[in-house]
């Protein structure tokens, strides 16, 4: 039963994530960088929910391997390959690293310390990148890809001109189909695509993870630690391998956006960026598997949407209305958008955290048992 | 229903191989776009605006933004026209930009580089904008930059005062109008040795970031050759908010002149907390204690409020000019907002009318048209005197501004005055100076 449950669940998905140019058309949001994010952000955030939602250890340091990703990719750029591949590979091997050592130090702490731990650490590694290895970062700047950087495996190309980052002749900024359907320009992205393609991957892993022993033992340790210490588990390993395993995923997502857009800049390893990985599970339904891919693209989805609604958008949208009712409704609603978007997403946050504490799965869940009236069935899908 | 036109970028390299079969037909409709990219089809012409509308350059972003939705305003003939009428190329009319209606797009950058580029990306991929402008942050403005170079967009810096935006990641795609902290350097220090004495011994605060560091790289270099010697250099994260614990230890350091190389809010803050430490009424070495602000404008010294008075620095331009050009800029923007315009609103402004000019004189909006208009292109009549747009690196030459913080304003806004006009000759360099090479612009590219 469950069998079948997740493989209906994953070739929903799968449709759902390749044909996204075209569903998330009517929304403004299907142009490929935006795409491009919620993909990578989705595997940033299932990463995540792998240690947070199975294990229950709140790690505000994730931002650290995201940058790490985005550095070794882009010094692979520049030294070896525009190819993407190798990149990655390093991304997710260095991340992989990286949480070794910060796993290692704050997993022997649980609960309120560890989360700490993760965040000085993570702050650590900020302020390295910022101001410390600054000939290997660039600090606040960040390392970009110049003309003159040796990439000993490609042929030269045009001169004056930096080559793209490309899978083998497949250029990620490329699009490679224009159609336009029901009035909307759609974009088909080679680089959406290739991150498409590892968030499917990212996704079949973590349900693998989540069906699998280990992911049991790893609710284990969420439901009651001391009392698998207690029979004669030793759960550090589990911890450990779960917290490594999540930052590569994060690692896989940083060398991702550097694929995307040949950039790597300190603010990617800021604290606030950990915290948002964890405001996008929690706001998805901590814990479930598809939960943090919504909570990635509707945070994403506001802070690039949202923040771009100025003034004059919004009395374009009004100007049906009495002048003085429109200029009304501009000034209640201006301080919600534009860059007051934070504002929105945090009232947002909250609405959900009260009312449905299971995220925005959660809701969809509830609306389904009011739809369908199957209680019985719906409980039971909560269980899972 | 699926019409197949031309995808956007790089079509010509490897689509053809890949893609084979989806994308021959479409090689057919090539001529439809222009042949780069956003080429505007309908009847108007959108730009994008990228300004910071948080973090510690904000207020500047604020002021850009202002100094734009004018410059569109004239653009389209609305208004007075402000310094398209005194602005030495006579190709604007007032009916837009090619006979197209200008529309715009904005964006928050954050001062980020991060968040600047999605911000551009969505302008660029969602929104057609054909000209990206903005950026009060040079790590921003080179990010930008550097996107829109693969992109194929032009980019009109903005606020951005770093050696590196026109030295070494300079961009065939990218121009500034606004100086650099080189020019900074050499406008201050011989007025600084003429007022201070030629034996001074300098301690300086530098904001971590390529502006911070090649500012005060400039400003060690030109003073040290005039005797100088520097004594330490401090970098704080441009995040800082609290300084008092990097002015605590220049008090003992033996220096008599603090250079904060600091801009926006980071300047306001780090000012405020050295005249909190008393440094401003100090005696080291038998001499008065000095600070001295390289990069000034009128919106931090407001910030900064009785702080300011008699401290050293150098500005883009300054609303009391009494040229034709800048009367009719501070008349139109006081009309329009009820206060003076600051430097940021002065060089985007400026920009915005130059990318305009520049599109008429080629009669196209293609990048490398454009880019082919501006190299070398020489002007008056914006506030700046004559005005070189330098062919090797994109970078504007004219005249800068020293000034100094008034003992006595006369009103809020009258907080600066010009100690010195110094002429375009004692700033200009070498394109492949030590402080600008390493680079190069590479070929325009325009997209598509």
């Amino acid at each position: 039963m469950t069998l079948m449950r997740d493989r209906t669940l994953l070739i929903i998905f799968t449709l759902f994530v390749l044909a996204a140019p075209l569903i998330f058309a009517p929304t403004g949001a299907a142009y490929p960088d935006l795409l491009q994010r919620f993909a990578i952000y989705g595997i940033f955030a299932i990463g995540f929910n792998i240690l947070f939602g199975l294990t229950g250890y709140l790690s505000f340091g994730h931002a650290a391997f995201l940058g790490v990703g985005s550095y070794s990719a882009v010094w692979m750029f520049k030294l070896l390959s525009m190819n993407i591949l190798p990149a990655l590979l390093l991304s997710v091997v260095m991340a992989g690293i990286f949480a070794l050592l910060i796993g290692y130090i704050s997993l022997r702490r649980s609960g309120i310390y560890f989360s700490i731990l993760t965040l000085a650490l993570a702050q650590m590694s900020y302020v390295l990148a910022y101001s410390v290895l600054t000939p290997l970062t660039n600090g606040e700047t960040g390392l970009q890809l110049r003309l003159d950087d040796p990439r000993i495996l490609d042929a030269a190309g045009p001169e004056g001109f930096l080559p793209s980052t490309n899978l083998f002749g497949l250029e990620m900024k490329e699009v490679f189909w224009n159609p336009t359907v029901f009035g909307y320009d759609l974009q088909f992205n080679w680089g959406y695509y290739v991150s498409a393609v590892m968030l499917i991957l990212s996704f079949w892993i973590s349900i693998r993870i989540f069906r699998s022993p280990f992911g049991l033992m790893l609710r284990a340790i969420k439901t009651n630690q001391t009392r698998l210490n207690y029979t004669g588990v030793n759960s550090r390993p589990y911890t450990l391998a779960a917290f490594v395993i999540s930052g590569m995923f994060a690692g896989l997502a940083g060398g991702l956006l550097a694929s995307m857009d040949p950039l790597a800049g300190a603010e990617r390893m800021q604290w606030t960026v950990g915290g948002e990985v964890v405001l996008m599970v929690v706001l998805g339904g901590m814990g479930t598997l598809i939960g943090p891919v919504l909570g990635a693209i509707f945070i994403k989805y506001f802070e690039n949407i949202f923040s771009k609604i100025n003034e004059v958008v919004l009395q374009g949208w009004f100007s049906f209305l009495p002048d003085w009712l429109s200029n009304f409704l501009v000034t209640i609603v201006s301080p919600f958008v534009g860059r007051g978007w934070g504002l929105t997403l945090g009232a947002l946050f909250m609405i959900v955290v009260i009312f449905l504490p299971g995220g925005l799965v959660d809701g969809a869940r509830r609306i389904m048992r009011k739809i369908t009236g199957a209680d019985r069935r719906a409980a039971k899908a909560r269980n899972e | 229903m699926s019409k197949l036109i031309l995808n956007r970028r790089g079509l010509l390299k490897t689509g053809a191989a890949v893609g084979a079969g989806m994308a021959m037909p479409t090689i057919l409709t090539a001529a439809s776009d222009g042949g780069y990219t956003n080429a505007p089809t309908g009847s108007t012409v959108t730009l994008g605006f990228n300004v910071p509308q948080s973090g510690p350059y904000a207020d500047e972003g604020a002021d850009e933004l202002r100094a734009y939705l004018l410059a569109v305003k004239h653009l389209n003939g609305e208004g007075d026209g402000g310094m398209m009428n005194t602005f030495s190329s006579k190709e604007l009319k007032g009916n837009g930009i090619l006979g197209r209606k200008v529309e715009y797009v904005t964006g928050d950058t954050q001062t980020k580089s991060d968040a600047a580029r999605a911000s551009a990306q969505s302008m660029i991929q969602k929104d057609g904008a054909v000209m990206i402008t903005g950026g009060s942050s040079s790590g921003v403005a080179i990010a930008v930059q550097g996107l829109c170079q693969e992109a194929g967009i032009i980019f009109m810096a903005g606020l951005t005062h770093s050696n590196d935006t026109t030295g070494k990641d300079k961009k065939a795609n990218g121009f500034r109008h606004f100086f650099n902290g080189y020019m900074s350097a050499a406008a201050l220090a011989p007025v600084l040795a003429d007022r201070y004495g030629t034996d001074r011994k300098a301690y300086h605060l530098t904001a971590d970031y390529t502006w911070g560091w090649t500012q005060q790289a400039s400003m060690a270099a030109a003073t040290e050759a005039k005797g100088w010697e520097t004594v330490a250099n401090v970098l704080t994260p441009l995040t800082t908010t609290d300084f008092s614990s990097y002015i605590a230890p220049v008090i003992n350091s033996g220096a008599d002149v603090l250079v904060l190389n600091h801009y926006g809010g980071n300047m306001i803050n780090s000012l405020t907390s050295a005249v909190q430490f008393g440094l401003k009424d100090k005696m080291v070495n038998n001499k008065n204690f000095e600070i001295i602000v390289p990069l000034y404008s009128r919106l931090m010294a407001k910030g900064a409020g009785e702080n300011v008075k008699g401290i050293f620095g150098s500005t883009n331009w300054h609303w009391s000019l009494q040229d034709e050009g800048s009367k009719a800029f501070v008349q139109s923007f006081g009309q329009e907002y009820g206060f003076p315009p600051s430097q940021a609103a002065h060089t985007v402004y400026c920009q915005t009318l130059l990318y305009a000019d520049a599109c008429e004189r080629a009669g196209t909006h293609n990048p490398c048209g454009v880019g082919e208009a501006l190299e070398g292109f020489k002007f008056s009549g914006l506030g700046n005197g004559d005005v070189e747009y330098r062919a090797e690196d994109h970078q504007c030459f004219k005249d800068v501004l020293v000034v100094k913080g008034k003992e006595n304003p006369t009103s809020e806004f009258d907080l600066l005055e010009v100690v010195e006009v110094t002429p375009r000759a004692q700033v200009e360099y070498d394109p492949e100076n030590e402080f600008f090479a390493g680079g190069s612009l590479g070929t325009c590219n325009p997209g598509a």
